[in-house]
């Protein structure tokens, strides 16, 4: 086994690498540009190597640069983990001629897969079902007709060079596929002066389900099962699980057995993915093959309990697998959720900046990585799992320079509904302030009834949420429940504040037991409190009581509450009147008035926000460069207006629209904060 | 004797309909609560005591005989806010517009010496059109009288103005000379002349919310210490407020039950600093780590930003917090952010208010912009404030410390108490870039010869340990365990016994 290994990559997966490596006694060696000088793997890793600027071109990806760290350091073997370098043949090669083992695939896997074209003609040439489709050039809309037919509607029709949607046509019968022939030549030939045009199969209802597949330098190959990884958003997996609610056990087995046969076909050894594209009635063609180690490799690690990490580093060490196709058994169910440094409020922003607060929920122990004893570091142990690969740590900083991604949350349950509670709450004890994220995104799909009901595809992102995401709003019961633990908090916040110092003896302040919560703009709840020594009992108007038990102090962040026996995590922050409270992907202000506080409350004036629509409103908080334009100035859409520099980025903001400046309120040299008015448009 | 009683009962009711029902909707119609509706809200549940709500106006003239409301348009009386005394007094603007009269001005000088003798905070509630202008000069009189007070009860009980309608002429002068003051967005505004005299006078032409509202009053004028979007959340916020408050000079600050470790360490700190010395980041991530539960009652926020000041609570007993703030101006001293936080250290100073400075200043702001307007005198009144105050005072230099400006923030030599520094700390009379460029002025053609000369003095100057050897700096400490070592400091302190000398009052550069 190698003494000492080098993990060409950063982040949460260089992290991941490090404790595989540390649990098997292996030396690690980090590398580390000028951005990730503070960055957790470098503190976690036995050595560390600067290797350059923070732009990756100018340090993670320049061979020569991470050849001369294995060299300097001694390192036997490099795990590329995903990205950077883990597909780059010449790095393979590189290493291969310096004698340093890859703990990925040989060279030629890599090559044979990495080519979209070719490896579709192997995959066919392995018996691996492929979307249907003439690869040739079609000429005129007889021809298109006939292929289509030869093929079966529906199918698509797409020009060779497209991309974006443009010169893309849908075609369901003959006069559609003549119709889309020719609208989409034109198009083509409009767009990229190229009309080439090829037809495939149109998969409807399509899910992306992938195969993870480990091989070894001895001929063997097993599959673990198969990943569903259909929540995406522009083609950027936001939520993966293992296994898929829609595969049953004769197309996994088919699914398994096809991986299996590309794998050997291309002389694969390392762990691998195939990836496919499955229709609605299961029938499944293949996509592409990923010759590395995939972000969501933890899902499949604990359903069967197998350390992928570990196992590519004793192939790559030349080691025969231990493990065959009979001893691999699904158990239970994976879900994972990647945290992404995006706000989606604002589109889906990337958002960069300081974490001041990131308390990740604490890891518990369960399921198969548990019984295989490949559970990494001391977490307790439960009927659920929570696992969370991460690579930063609070008071690091989200550069702008790399991956978005910050964390992929895991959680483990016998079943797929426990394993999603168990990511509900997981997600609700998630702190991360500092920067915009998509915690509240992530944990409104974890309610979606479409994902509840694992009946996803690609396009559910797109389809649920065609305007963005705009927040949740929670229904009655939920906002019940919240309602009454923000009774019980606010009970104990108003006892404390009744104890402060310099009272007036024997007129101290009573807290009284009626209050009236309101959630948001929503209707005001009546109710009482009652408290006894293990916990408060929360009577509404109607006569409804509802159980709230919890520890929760004045200044906690987190409040861990058990309403009616079943648990209740809000993340909480001090207000007017009562609390933010976070949970469940809201984003509520909860008042608690009394009665008569709430009488008056409601004779205040609803102020509407100003209408922002025509202003430029500062996006970050950063420092104004420039100011392109003066008031009275016509501008055009896409115009540049004015520069602001944040995090020693400059971003030029422009026109959403067409308009006369009529007011600039910021000047150069000003430093403004999140959504303070730059300039006002008429 | 039940009809006597039931008289007193019918009295009452008469006097809490004030200005009656119609008037009563027209002031909800703008979004304003009551006189009363405005006391409850601000006090504990029915702990309200009411005085003079049976006076009347004395006048005469132009018919007002016929006129002779109940309570004269001011409420007054004393209350508790979570069970610790204050004197109140609320505008009715129901009744005669709330105008001030002798009598209405009368009451309010009543509660305010009782407020005085019995050493507890006044709270003004201000919603009054002005002079009452058929009394004449016994309106002013009246005004008079408050203001005398205004001035006798500032440094013994602390005063609290809330803004919640007009506020015009005279009047703005008591709360002007209250120690904090209150506005509602959209509808209060204060100004010495209204929008139609300045128009007639200067020709003019400005809204009264421009002229007065709590947007100019908070942001461009610092009259006003913050603003609030309505009644209730404005009384709700002056609550929170009194509860950081002693209620009078004689009394140390209050102390409450905290749910929070005095030894958190947050390692998080160790990175607040970034690498480039001119790279900004925000000083109130250091306070809300500091303080008990993150809890930060800010006072001026939209006002010389460049500049922190506010109330948090260590141990549970308040302490007042001013810090430079490198995300505006690069956190330096200007004539604004001298004047809020020398007005604010002074606050402190008066009602036995424990000081916390956190130091990140590259010195003071240059430009005729500044010396014009007299930068001079307005940036002596901090380093005045700061060297007269006796208050347990401590200070964490977290980056720079630069020049003058140092020596204002509280430094050792105007009698910091205990005086910190964070290892990324830079005690020095400019940066090193400034200082070799006068030092090596001969040497300034040579990039080369220049670089190595800022090198030299960024090593020997650009940290904390200079100052440390000297004992300015008492000890360098982690940033991680800078709220453990800030409450023990203060702790220590709880005891600290410092005198001046007599004098009638000091002559602070104003």
């Amino acid at each position: 086994m190698f003494k000492k290994i080098l993990i060409a990559n950063r982040g949460e997966i260089a992290c991941r690498v490090i404790k595989t490596a540390r649990k098997m006694g292996i030396q690690t060696v980090a590398i580390y540009s000028d951005a990730d000088k503070n960055a957790l793997h470098v503190a976690m890793a036995d050595e560390a190597v600067h290797i350059g600027p923070p732009p990756a071109n100018q340090s993670y990806i320049v061979i020569d640069k991470v050849m001369q760290a294995i060299k300097d350091t001694g390192a036997e073997a490099v795990h590329p983990g995903y990205g950077f370098l883990s597909e780059n043949p010449k790095f393979a090669e590189a290493l291969e001629a310096a004698g340093v083992a890859f703990i990925g695939p040989p060279k030629g896997a890599i090559e044979a897969m990495g080519d979209k074209i070719t490896s579709k003609k192997i995959a066919q040439e392995a018996d691996v079902s492929t979307v249907p489709g003439y690869m040739g050039l079609i000429e005129d809309a007889d021809e298109a007709v006939k292929i289509s037919n030869e093929i079966g509607y529906p199918v698509m029709i797409k020009a060779s060079a497209g991309g974006g949607g443009k010169g893309m046509r849908i075609a369901w019968n003959d006069a559609e596929a003549r119709e889309g022939f020719q609208s989409s030549k034109n198009e083509a030939a409009n767009s990229f002066g190229d009309d080439r045009i090829f037809i495939e199969k149109f998969v409807t209802q399509p899910r992306h389900i992938e195969i993870q597949v480990l091989a070894d330098g001895h001929g063997n190959c097993v599959y673990l099962g198969e990943r569903e990884c259909s929540i995406q958003r522009r083609n950027q997996k936001v939520v993966e699980e293992a296994p898929s609610p829609f595969l049953d056990e004769a197309t996994r087995k088919a699914m398994g057995e096809q991986s299996c046969a590309l794998a050997k076909a291309v002389g694969y050894a390392s762990a691998g993915t195939v990836e496919f594209i499955v229709d609605g009635q299961k029938n499944f063609y293949f996509l592409e093959m990923n010759t590395r180690l995939q972000v969501e490799h933890p899902v499949t690690e604990l359903i069967t309990g197998v350390d992928l990490v570990e196992q590519m580093i004793r192939v790559a060490a030349g080691e025969k697998l231990s493990i065959t196709q009979d001893d691999i058994k699904l158990n239970g169910w994976a879900i994972e959720n990647r945290l992404y440094a995006e706000d989606p409020y604002r589109g889906f922003l990337p958002s960069i900046g300081r974490l001041t607060r990131y308390r990740p929920p604490m890891e518990v122990a369960a399921g198969p990585m548990l019984e295989n004893n490949t559970w990494h570091g001391d977490a307790p142990t439960g009927e659920t799992a929570v696992r969370n690969d991460t690579g930063v740590y609070e008071g690091g900083e989200i550069s702008m320079y790399y991956d978005p991604m910050i964390a992929k949350l895991c959680t483990w349950g016998p079943d797929r509904a426990s394993a999603i509670e168990a990511m509900r709450v997981a997600l609700d004890s998630f702190e991360v302030e500092g920067i915009g994220h998509n915690l509240p995104f992530v944990a409104a799909v974890m309610d979606h009834p479409i994902f509840i009901d694992g009946e996803m595809t690609t396009a559910f992102i797109e389809e649920q949420y065609p305007d963005g995401f705009e927040g949740v709003t929670l229904d009655d019961a939920n906002a019940r429940r919240v309602a009454a633990a923000a009774a019980a908090m606010n009970r104990v916040a108003e006892i404390r504040r009744a104890r402060v110092s310099g009272r007036l003896d024997n007129h101290e302040r009573h807290v009284g037991e009626s209050w009236v919560v309101q959630i948001g703009k929503g209707e005001p709840l009546a109710l009482s409190i009652a408290a006894d020594h293990g916990g408060s009992t929360v009577t509404f108007e109607d006569g409804t009581t509802m159980r709230v038990e919890g520890d929760w102090t004045p200044g906690d962040s987190l409040a861990n509450m058990m309403v009616e026996g079943a648990p209740l995590v809000l993340k909480v922050d001090k207000i007017t009147h009562g609390f933010r409270i976070r949970t469940r992907g809201a984003d509520l202000a909860v008042k608690v008035r009394t009665p008569r506080q709430a009488e008056l409350a409601a004779l205040m004036p609803e102020k509407l926000p100003p209408d922002t629509s025509k202003m430029l409103l500062c996006p970050m908080p950063g420092l104004v460069v420039k100011l392109d334009v003066e008031v009275g100035d016509e501008i055009q859409e896409g115009q540049a207006l004015c520069t602001i520099e944040a995090m020693k980025m400059e971003n030029i903001l422009r026109a959403e629209k067409k308009g006369t400046v009529s007011k600039i309120n910021a000047a150069a040299g000003d430093s403004l904060a999140v959504d303070e008015v730059i300039m006002e448009f008429e | 004797m039940k009809d006597i009683l039931q008289e007193l009962e019918n009295r009452r009711e008469n006097a809490r309909l004030g200005g009656g029902q119609k008037r009563v909707d027209a002031q909800h119609a703008k979004g304003k609560l009551t006189a009363r509706e405005r006391i409850e809200v601000l006090l504990d549940e029915d702990s309200f005591e009411e005085y003079d709500m049976f006076v009347a106006h004395r006048c005469t003239d132009f018919g007002m005989e016929k006129n002779r409301p109940y309570g004269d348009g001011v409420v007054t009386g004393w209350g508790t806010i979570n069970g610790r005394m204050v004197y109140v007094f609320s505008q009715d603007f129901t009744v005669l517009g709330g105008s001030v009269s002798a009598t209405h001005a009368m009451k309010i000088c009543k509660i305010m010496d009782m407020a005085m003798q019995n050493g507890a905070p006044v709270i003004g509630i201000n919603d009054s059109g002005g002079a009452r202008i058929q009394e004449g000069v016994d309106s002013l009189a009246g005004y008079g009288e408050v203001f005398k007070r205004n001035i006798l009860a500032s440094g013994v009980v602390p005063q609290i103005s809330v803004i919640m309608g007009p506020c015009a002429g005279g009047a703005v002068y008591s709360p002007a000379m209250t120690d904090f003051i209150f506005m509602v967005k959209d509808s209060s505004y204060m100004f010495v002349t209204g929008p139609d005299v300045v128009k007639t006078v200067t020709n003019e032409q400005v809204t009264a919310e421009e002229l007065g509202g709590a947007s100019t009053h908070t942001k461009k004028s610092s009259v006003a210490d913050a603003a609030f979007e309505n009644d209730v959340e404005a009384l709700a916020e002056v609550r929170r407020l009194v509860d950081f408050l002693p209620l009078n000079n004689q009394q140390k600050p209050p102390v409450r039950p905290f749910f929070d470790d005095v030894a958190r360490v947050e390692d998080s700190l160790d990175t607040l600093v970034p690498e480039n010395p001119n790279t900004p980041y925000d000083m109130k991530e250091l306070i809300h780590k500091i303080a008990d539960e993150g809890d930060f009652y800010e006072i001026q926020e939209d006002f010389a930003k460049n500049i922190i000041t506010g109330f948090v609570r260590l141990e549970g007993q308040t302490v007042g917090v001013v810090a430079n703030q490198p995300m505006v101006l690069a956190g330096c001293l200007d004539i604004d952010s001298s004047r809020k936080a020398a007005r604010f250290v002074r606050f402190c100073d008066a009602f036995e208010i424990p000081l916390l400075t956190l130091v990140d200043v590259p010195g003071f702001l240059p430009g005729t912009g500044q010396e014009y307007r007299g930068v001079i005198k307005h940036g002596a009144k901090l380093l005045f404030a700061y060297g007269e105050a006796t208050v347990p005072k401590v200070t964490v230099i977290t980056r720079k410390a630069y020049g003058g400006a140092y020596v204002v923030m509280s430094s050792k030599h105007l009698a910091g108490d205990i005086n910190y520094a964070w290892p990324t700390s830079e005690v020095a009379v400019m940066g090193a870039k400034g200082a070799t460029e006068i030092l090596y002025r001969s040497e300034l053609n040579d990039p080369e010869k220049i670089a190595a000369r800022t090198a030299e003095y960024e090593d020997r100057f650009a940290n904390p340990f200079v100052a440390a050897e000297r004992g300015f700096i008492d000890e360098v400490i982690q940033p991680h365990s800078t709220r453990r070592r800030v409450a023990r400091a203060f702790a220590a302190l709880r005891t600290k016994k410092a005198r001046v000398p007599w004098k009638k009052h000091d002559n602070i550069p104003l």
